[in-house]
């Protein structure tokens, strides 16, 4: 896998134009209008509302960038008609990790998300907007504030927008550092005062969501798309891209390539593009081979460096379909053959078990259960029934875990998520790992680490 | 009373942002926060009475949320993260020399945290929620003492701790 074999794929700039066209200033006001923004808002605010949903966001074939790739135009229709207040949340939260595309939209291009959410807002009749903003992003913060508050005094916000009778404001509310925060309803509930612990559906979000009004919760790129899909129409959007993956998408690259970074690519390139070509991932920097990456974010199961995986096309459905794995956030966790697989999945793990809500035991004890397991194992101390211990309580949590789709036992998709690693051994490491349960020193009580 | 007269005001703009006055509890938890360095008792019971509700509905909101410090905490809150990139990346080093460096300054506050969306600039770090990246254990430390002797400032948005 070097180089050599690989073509050259770029980038395709539409959500990420504005903020590597202007790097000095993308984020002010003057800067962004010196680029175009709003000219798809004052576009949309010429065209029927409901056709921008029905018409161009349906043709686009636009799917949610938040991890779950829901088609944005069918949320919107589930929306009751004629049932007000409304509301539209752009989801901020941004805690998948190795994910960090949407704290450089809302730090370099807070207009771009302001348009976004003015279309869709414009579209689906709302005008109460709110961004549900990580609370560590404090720069972010800061720009997102003064943008909305530039954006009202140019009249792109607040009353009778552009002489068009149409109202909306948007509130940022600021997380204060709970990733589960990031799932739609502890989103609400946490924009409602309460606890971040996810809702039991139905009812849906857009049925009953926030205040148990109807409620439309996007991510904050899948927003910052739609003045692109106004402004060159759905139907030539959906030209972009693969199959049901239309468009461009911005890729979170990190981990053992030479260059790290966010890429907008256009979806249907390989993982072997994004990780090996020059102009993107450029391979590792040591120059060895690629053990395996963990693509959509840590709540997604692992790839290897194998063929197979690496020309496989970013396609949604495809690599879902064929290996069960998602695109999810978008983030691409690449790994050489130095490090130990079972020490990320025990990082992962640790990582869920802080994270679990509590909510629902087999999420809560089982994240825990397995992060214990895994830490004895990567430290040298695990035990020869150790990998059907985890897979036996992975599979508690998520049944069927090797098979996708593989159901939940809980409220929410966390708790699948936490077995992730665990699946991912089993299908990959497995020798591995029974391999270290083997020779591990026992130099100190087994149950000294277990339980400290 | 706990919040200073400006910072009043502001808090009553704040509720008066939100459909429901209880949505306001995050905001103002950080408002106060930045005020005082941490949440204390008496905010929360200030902003139980600001959203009208119980303390105890504030607190059960609060102690979910680790950015609310509840205990005074130093003033420099110092964020190293560990998660799957920086992992192998060096940021556990970072994490462990910094604990070891100041593990007896009461100014500084060295917490492990989970990934902080700057992989791309992996290993990462904040000092009170500002963003430092492509890090060793030397260069991190040195961007500490940077705050402690004024040379570096944070925003404050999350403290007014700079
Ligand atoms: C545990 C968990 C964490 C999530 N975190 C985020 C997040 O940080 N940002 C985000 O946009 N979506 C996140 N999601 C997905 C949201 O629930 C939701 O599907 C998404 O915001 C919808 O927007 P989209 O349709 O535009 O993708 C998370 C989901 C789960 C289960
Ligand atoms: S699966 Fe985990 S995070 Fe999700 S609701 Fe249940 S306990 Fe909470
Ligand atoms: S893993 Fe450390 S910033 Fe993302």
């Amino acid at each position: 896998m070097s180089d050599a074999t690989t073509t050259p794929v770029g980038e395709t700039r539409f959500v990420t134009a504005r903020l590597r066209e202007r790097p000095d200033d993308s984020w002010t006001i003057e800067g962004a209008l010196a680029s175009g923004a709003y000219n798809a808002f004052r576009q949309a605010l010429t065209m029927d509302a409901e056709s921008i949903g029905k018409e161009q966001v349906a043709a686009s074939g636009l799917r949610g960038r938040g991890g779950a790739g829901f088609p944005t135009a069918t949320k919107w229709s589930f929306l009751p008609p004629d049932l007000a207040p409304r509301y539209l949340v752009a989801n901020g939260d941004e805690g998948e990790p190795s994910t960090f595309k949407d704290r450089m939209l809302v730090e370099r291009d807070p207009h771009q998300l302001v348009e976004g959410i003015a279309i869709a807002a414009y579209s689906i009749g709302c005008h109460q907007a709110f961004v549900y903003l990580r609370g560590e992003f404090a720069l972010g913060y800061e720009r997102l504030m003064q943008a909305i508050k530039d954006a009202h005094a140019r009249g792109f916000l607040g009353q009778n927008i552009q002489g068009s009778g149409f109202d909306l404001e948007i509130a940022v509310h600021r997380g204060a550092g709970a990733y589960i925060c990031g799932e739609e309803t502890a989103l609400l509930e946490s924009l409602e005062g309460e606890r971040g612990m996810p809702r039991i559906r139905p009812p849906f979000p857009a049925i009953a969501g926030l205040y148990a009004k109807p409620t439309v919760i996007n991510n904050v790129e899948t927003l910052s798309t739609l003045p692109h899909i106004v402004t060159m129409g759905g139907a030539k959007y959906a030209e972009l891209g693969v199959n049901k993956s239309t468009g461009t998408r911005i890729f979170s690259l990190s981990g053992h390539v030479k260059r790290p970074g966010n890429y907008e690519v256009e979806l249907g390139i390989t993982f072997r593009d994004l990780i090996f070509s020059p102009e993107l991932g450029g391979g590792t920097p040591s120059g060895r081979p690629v053990k395996f990456f963990i693509p959509g974010g840590a709540s997604s199961q692992w790839l290897t460096g194998s063929d197979e995986h690496l020309d496989a096309p970013l396609d949604m459905d495809f690599v879902q379909q064929t290996f069960g794995v998602m695109l999810g956030s978008g983030a691409v966790m690449v790994y050489d053959d130095t490090v130990n697989p079972v020490l990320v999945a025990w990082r992962l793990a640790k990582f869920f078990a802080h994270e679990s809500c509590g909510k629902c035991t087999p999420c809560r004890e089982g994240a825990g259960w397995i992060e214990k397991v895994l830490y004895r194992i990567s430290h040298g101390q695990g035990r020869p029934g150790d990998l059907d211990l985890l897979f036996s309580v992975g599979n508690s949590i998520s049944p069927g875990v090797l098979n996708a789709p593989f159901t939940q036992t809980t409220i929410c998709p966390l708790g699948p998520s936490a077995v992730s690693g665990v699946a991912s051994l089993h299908k990959y490491f497995r020798d591995e790992v029974v391999e270290m349960c083997r020779r591990g020193p026992r130099t100190i009580p087994v149950s000294a680490e277990v339980t400290r | 009373m706990t919040f200073n007269p400006t910072n009043l005001a502001r808090a009553l703009e704040i509720v008066a942002q939100y459909p429901r006055p209880k949505s306001a509890i995050l905001p103002l938890a950080h408002l106060a926060q930045d005020q005082d360095g941490w949440l204390t008792p008496e905010a929360m019971r200030e902003i139980a009475e600001l959203v009208d509700v119980t303390p105890a509905e504030v607190l059960g909101t609060c102690s979910f949320y680790t950015m609310f410090k509840r205990t005074p905490c130093g003033t420099y809150v110092v964020s190293v993260c560990t998660n799957v990139t920086c992992l192998v990346l060096g940021g556990p080093e970072i994490l462990e020399h910094l604990e070891d460096r100041y593990a007896d300054d009461p100014d500084v506050h060295v917490e492990e945290v989970e990934c902080l969306a700057a992989c791309g600039n992996a290993p990462s770090m904040q000092v009170n929620y500002e963003f430092h990246e492509h890090l060793n254990p030397d260069l991190a430390a040195a961007i500490v003492d940077d705050y402690k002797s004024g040379e570096l400032t944070a925003r404050g948005v999350s403290g007014g701790r700079q």
